[in-house]
């Protein structure tokens, strides 16, 4: 009798309606060539939301449910995990990578879910007029390269004209998409831009380096990713070329790009699109609540690093999101459609990233319909092999709006054309 | 002379010692493929898989410390020492030696008599399976590498050839040793290949395997003894690029390089190996430097093949790989 009754209570269980829950997939890659880079990410991303379940019990009172799903940085099994995820009511998507990104923009714009592709993508998916469901605040990597070239005119007096700049970069359309940005800048600031390519997955770069020693660019800036970061910086060292005078995008700027070359790497830059190191309020709470309840994504060990703090600024964007959906429309469990409502209505100020305990953590940014982008700041942070620690050494600046807003509107525009799209904002 | 000159001379070199580098990857391949027909696809991983076994122990990391932790809810990670690099070396042969035996007891044994391809398949299997083992046991994080090798410009070379042209050329010390070793490397092959009785054996049953079997050399020792060289030959290969990188899952992607080195010097030869190193390092350094400007540049990846292509179509069997006649 009693094996009766508890069956009927676990048959009235199970059977009871799963209580509501915002679903955020995660699709990270912890093996494959990229690992070192993808682990820290989702294990940033997903403890922010395990933080905000565990001290606040959710969003608005809903909890979090975070579906991760291992992409291995493979374009195909990108699009995979987004097909299985999607029908759990998934609210947005974070492919961190741009070749999933481009698969996904017309099968998130038709199944009406937002994605945010924050410092990667199709940069020109700024203009939220042609790209409804794409959000890439607050930087693209055409902001990155102004940023670059804003900070070299800064600290040279405002003149790069007769002034030497190489680009190294992986050669595929993500390392390719500063080119156009730099020409146009060069035109105007009349500095001599370089070109250097290298080949997937840039384990060897001799020729490269050779020809920059013979050459003898003022400034070195590198579009890499994976294991070209550290053979790059360890090439730089070996050529003694000056490591103040090389600077990385933000993908190139994490600590296990520079630590591998040790005390050599001392002074090299990366451009920033958020703060770094672990000096915040929230990594208290994260401690608390996350690590030391033996609830963290990963191992616990990669707290504080870069790439977990972007991972985290993603999470804390996305909660944001959801929070200002919550507010326009008045539900707490709210659908994909009410999602990319708020992610068009954010506004991060820095009253709101002080009280969420990450002050100055990123740039105060607005997105719109119109402008998908925020206002693209970029700081930059410098390594200090000594301590080994990255520190944000200016602070988030405007980039050249007037180039890059001509390059975003000329593809954009090419875009819309080539698919039909109507505007999405008139 | 000019500077055009100048500076092809320097990338020449360059690419003479870039291909020492190719070599060595390509050595354990050629190991492999003289001793049982095995066209081992894993080569490349074995090398990542003996760096990081190395950095591991010269460490203390406790293998399999996050499975461990995720299961009985510790918090291990280190054993709490760190062993000079001399011993670390020592330790990390062994576990080479230990990974030959169960790849022969648990996989080669099972597939005697099978097609090469299959063969093939069964490496591809491995591989796969090592990458996996590897970060489950090590972990997938970058690790800083440093047996000690010194790295960076060598100055003598710098002053020399300044005096000489007026322009100091860049050799790097790494690359130096890494030739030095090389050499060391192919003559020890060879010394054992020729004058001891295990390298005789090895050459019995590379030449014929029933024949070896039939005057009693066991082909099970034989081949463990094989894989266990093949594993030396990736640990020097993984410290090497592990060392310039650090170690991390690209390693294993050091193969590809060594293809079109094994296409051109033969599968069967070790000195085959060196000299079509050397053509494909320096043939793609000296391309890039004398092409890749008018083409954009990257060159390098697709000219290696492009060579080696090349050399098959004259000489399928590449410059000193045995003539395979099989009559009818």
């Amino acid at each position: 009798m009693k094996k009766l009754a508890t069956l009927a209570v676990g048959a009235v269980m199970a059977a009871s309606p799963v209580l509501a829950d915002l679903v955020i997939p995660s699709l990270s890659y912890r093996t494959g060539p990229y690992a070192a880079g993808g682990i820290p990410f989702a294990d940033g991303y997903e403890d922010y939301f395990t933080l905000l379940n565990e001290r606040d019990g959710g969003i608005g009172g809903v909890p979090v449910r975070v579906i991760e799903c291992e992409t291995g940085y493979n374009t195909e099994k990108g699009v995979e995990c987004y097909e299985s995820t999607k029908g759990e009511g998934a609210l947005v998507y974070q492919p961190l990578s741009t070749g999933i990104t481009y698969q996904l923009i017309p099968k998130t714009t038709a199944d009406d879910i937002p994605m945010h592709t924050m410092g990667y993508g199709r940069t020109s998916a700024a203009n939220g007029d042609v790209f409804s469901h794409t959000f890439n605040y607050p930087g693209n990597y055409w902001n990155g390269a102004s940023g670059a070239i804003n900070y070299l005119l800064a600290e040279n007096g405002g003149d790069l004209s007769g002034k030497k700049i190489a680009l190294v970069y992986h050669n595929s359309a993500y390392g390719k998409e500063p080119i156009r940005t730099l020409e146009e800048l060069s035109s105007k600031h009349g500095y001599e831009l370089s070109l250097l390519p290298v080949d997937h997955p840039g384990q060897e770069q001799k020729s490269q380096w050779l020809q920059i020693r013979r050459d003898r660019p003022d400034f070195v800036l590198m579009w890499g990713w994976g294991v070209m970061n550290q053979v790059a910086i360890q090439e730089a060292a070996n050529i003694r070329f000056p490591m103040e005078n090389f600077i990385g995008i933000w993908w190139s700027g994490a600590e296990h790009d520079v630590l591998p070359a040790g005390d050599k790497s001392n002074g090299y830059k990366a451009l920033a699109f958020h703060n770094v190191g672990r000096d915040f309020p929230v990594f208290d709470d994260i401690n608390k609540y996350v690590v030391d309840a033996g609830k963290a994504a990963g191992a616990g060990d990669q707290v504080g690093n870069v790439l977990y703090n972007r991972g985290l600024y993603a999470a804390m964007l996305a909660a944001e999101a959801i929070k200002t959906a919550q507010g326009i429309h008045g539900v707490a469990d709210i659908t994909p459609g009410m999602m990319r409502d708020g992610m068009e209505a954010l506004s991060i100020t820095e009253e709101k990233m002080a009280s969420l305990g990450m002050p100055n953590f990123g740039p105060s940014f607005d997105v719109s319909c119109e402008n998908h982008g925020g206002e693209g700041l970029v700081g930059v942070a410098q390594w200090d092999a000594g301590s080994k620690t990255w520190s944000l050494i200016s602070d988030f600046a405007a980039t050249d709006g007037e180039v890059i807003g001509a390059l975003v509107e000329a593809d954009s525009s090419a875009y819309a054309a080539e698919n039909n799209i109507a505007s999405n904002c008139s | 002379m000019s500077d055009t000159f100048i500076f092809g001379m320097e990338v020449f070199l360059n690419g003479l010692m870039a291909g020492v580098l190719y070599a060595l990857v390509a050595l354990g391949f050629v190991l492999i493929y003289k001793a049982s027909g095995i066209f081992n696809y894993a080569q490349g991983v074995m090398a990542l898989f003996a760096a990081m076994t190395l950095v591991g122990i010269m460490e203390g990391r406790v293998p399999f410390s996050h499975l461990i932790n995720a299961i009985f809810g510790t918090h291990i990670h280190h054993f709490g020492w760190h062993l000079p690099a001399v011993f670390g070396i020592l330790f990390t042969v062994a576990v080479m030696a230990g990974f030959a035996w169960c790849v022969q007891k648990f996989i080669f044994r099972h597939l005697v008599g099978q097609e090469p391809i299959i063969l093939f398949m069964a490496t591809i299997g491995l591989a796969y399976f090592l990458e996996g083992f590897g970060d489950l046991m090590w972990g997938s994080d970058i690790k800083k590498l440093d047996v000690g090798l010194p790295q960076g410009i060598n100055l003598l070379i710098d002053e020399t050839t300044f005096g000489w042209f007026g322009y100091g050329f860049f050799i790097d010390n790494l690359d130096l040793v890494a030739t030095v070793i090389a050499a060391l490397l192919v003559i020890s092959l060879i010394i054992f290949a020729q004058y001891t009785k295990q390298g005789r054996a090895m050459r019995a049953v590379a030449d014929d395997h029933q024949a070896a079997l039939s005057v009693g050399i066991s082909l099970n020792f034989i081949w463990v003894m094989v894989w266990t060289l093949a594993g030396f030959v990736a640990l020097v290969a993984g410290i090497m690029w592990g060392t310039k990188s650090g170690v991390q899952f690209s390693l294993s992607l050091i193969a590809l390089k060594a293809l079109p080195v094994l296409m051109l010097g033969g599968f069967t030869s070790i000195p085959g190996a060196i000299v079509g190193g050397l053509i494909i390092g320096v043939g793609e350094k000296m391309f890039e430097f004398l092409v890749g400007p008018l083409v954009g540049g990257a060159t390098e990846n697709w000219f290696a093949y492009v060579l080696a292509l090349l050399f098959l179509v004259f000489r399928p069997q590449g410059l000193f790989g045995e003539k395979i006649i099989e009559r009818v």
